[in-house]
């Protein structure tokens, strides 16, 4: 029996397999592919405080071995998801992880209290990376200060498992990641979309409506591995890591560069069973290599 | 409907042009088909090509139950759909199956004069929507717009379910000009399904709305996923920003801010 358990500061995973917000609905919408209860945990949609309508269309394009998208974090707000999504997903046997996003520091607060007021929700991710919206997002991911500002005021308004979502975006990752550990976060989590863009060159148009996206699947994947190998070597608390993982010898990259746990994105578009295909792999694996506990592989190229 | 993940094997590539291509497919377990309603779509797996990436999402045209075949109808527009065009018997194609929500089908008791309008490879969905329409006991008469005669699409087997009327662009068959110019839509329609290129069923709508005939447009907006996951298919309603993939690819023009 190899242990698959993960803990990421207070929060117990079943085993170190989650899904990407926005790549996953609410997870109801793999209910007729998967068993839910069998992820580690899956994070939710981003989340506003207000209802928000996103980017105009187009807001995706194929690109080389991943799409770039730029939807704008649509979403019907946090109250919504209390009311109307929370009490559906609740009864799953998995960790439900809140991503939330904020065009001002007070929004993020206040999506936090209301969470930390109205439900059980154990974790939250703080995305201060998204690419595609104008106010907020990557403005505050970007800088350690922005950073530093928004895990500070979440750290307070949120008592459970604060997971502080970064930017690709920057100069050095590692920078921005050691600025939320030392505002409080219990983790980070590794890389949001990396910024691109597409041209249609017979309309000579950009293909998105925001002319600029951000870039996922396994295009970044390298990208991910190296800032998540950099990222965890430089701070004390978990990494979670993401960008581009296919399977389960993907995720893997990702947990022996140092990874304690890892999300599965848009993988989920072209297999939405492709996460319980890699949680099954990562057990095979750790029976192969004689491994009795997942723990033991974290960052093990280091060793 | 429960959403499967499925291999089909192909039994039958008919090349209609070399722009299009009619996939006959068959569950390779040996399944029976999955239940299925007209206007739903399925999401294929491009497998053997160097830059695709996502699934592509194509209308079912046809499910045949006696021989348990579902049919593709197939336009070549890149290379994801060009592996598809050149897909040899025997070959297994992953698909992801039913999606959407398909047209709405009249009332019991009703019959609604029921003109059903495609352009180009938007004839696919109206095949197995007349089929279904004539065994509810619906005459459907079509309305069929291509460039020219040599894009014209499956029409014995449209005129196998009712009349056929026949637009094109060069006069090449039928009447020269858009459908909405055809005089068949001059006649007066309670029900109108319309499935092709954005302008065309954008025209059609207008004329729709000017005869008071109800009417329901299928839409084939860019989509990842197809399951209402990614959030990138949307289309503006008079709800907000909502997905073609699930909420979705029909709609009724009353839903639309056409």
């Amino acid at each position: 029996m190899v242990n698959l358990n993960v803990k990421i500061g207070s929060l117990e995973l079943k085993n170190p397999v989650l899904t990407a917000s926005g790549t996953f609905g609410y997870g109801t919408e793999f209910s007729d592919f998967i068993d839910l209860g069998r992820l580690g945990g899956y994070i939710v949609k981003g989340t506003t405080l207000e209802p928000r309508q996103g980017n105009d269309y187009p807001r995706m394009v194929e690109t080389p071995s991943g799409m770039l998208n730029a939807v704008g974090l649509q979403n019907k707000g946090v109250d919504y998801f209390i009311d109307h999504i929370y009490p559906e997903i609740r009864h799953i046997d998995s960790k439900p992880i809140v991503n939330v996003s904020g065009a001002k520091v007070e929004d993020y607060v206040a999506v936090c209290e209301r969470l930390a007021d109205r439900t059980d929700i154990e974790a939250i991710e703080v995305n201060i990376s998204c690419p595609n919206v104008k106010q907020g997002g990557m403005a505050f991911g970007t800088t350690c200060a922005g950073a530093a500002q928004v895990t500070k005021a979440v750290r307070k308004a949120f008592p459970g498992t604060v997971i502080v979502k970064l930017s690709p975006n920057v100069t050095d990752i590692t920078e921005i990641a050691r600025a939320v550990e030392a505002e409080g976060a219990d983790a980070v989590s590794l890389i949001n979309t990396l910024m691109g863009m597409a041209i249609d060159v017979e309309r000579q148009r950009p293909y998105l409506s925001t002319i600029t996206g951000g870039l996922s699947g396994p295009a970044v994947r390298p990208v991910a591995v190296r800032m998540v190998w950099q990222t965890a070597k430089a701070v004390s608390i978990p990494v979670v890591g993401l960008g581009g993982i296919m399977n389960g010898r993907d995720a893997l990259e990702f947990i022996l560069a140092g990874a304690t746990a890892i999300e599965v994105g848009t993988a989920n578009f072209i297999d939405p069973a492709c996460t319980v295909k890699i949680i099954d792999y990562i057990n095979e694996y750790c029976r192969r290599h004689s491994v009795s506990d997942i723990n033991e592989l974290i960052g093990a190229i280091n060793r | 409907m429960k959403k499967e993940i499925v291999d089909f094997r192909v039994i039958e590539n008919c090349a209609l042009s070399p722009l299009y291509s009619l996939l006959k497919l068959t569950p390779a377990d040996g399944h029976e088909l999955p239940e299925v309603k007209p206007g739903q779509f399925v999401q294929v797996e491009i497998d053997g090509s160097k830059h695709t990436f996502l699934r592509r999402p194509i209308s079912i045209c046809r499910v045949d139950r006696q021989t348990n075949l579902l049919w593709l109808l197939v336009r070549l527009a890149g290379e994801g759909t060009a592996v598809l065009l050149a897909a040899g018997e025997g070959r297994i194609i992953n698909m992801i199956l039913p999606l959407g929500n398909g047209f709405s089908m009249p009332e019991a008791g009703e019959n609604p004069k029921t003109l059903l309008i495609g352009g180009g490879v938007g004839v696919a969905p109206l095949l197995q929507l007349g089929i279904e329409l004539k065994n509810a006991g619906i005459t459907p008469e079509f309305l069929i717009g291509a460039r020219s005669e040599a894009d014209l699409l499956m029409i014995e087997e449209f005129r196998k379910l009712g009349d056929v009327n026949i637009s094109t662009d060069d006069g090449s068959a039928g009447e020269k000009g858009v459908v909405t110019l055809h005089s068949a839509l001059s006649r007066g329609w309670d029900r109108i399904y319309c499935c092709g290129p954005a302008p065309m069923m954008k025209a059609v709508a207008r004329v729709a709305k000017e005869i008071g005939a109800d009417c329901e447009v299928s839409l084939e907006n860019m989509m990842a996923c197809g399951l209402g996951a990614c959030l990138c298919c949307v289309e503006k309603t008079v709800k907000g920003n909502v997905c073609v993939c699930t909420e979705g690819p029909v709609f009724n023009i009353k839903e639309l801010t056409w």
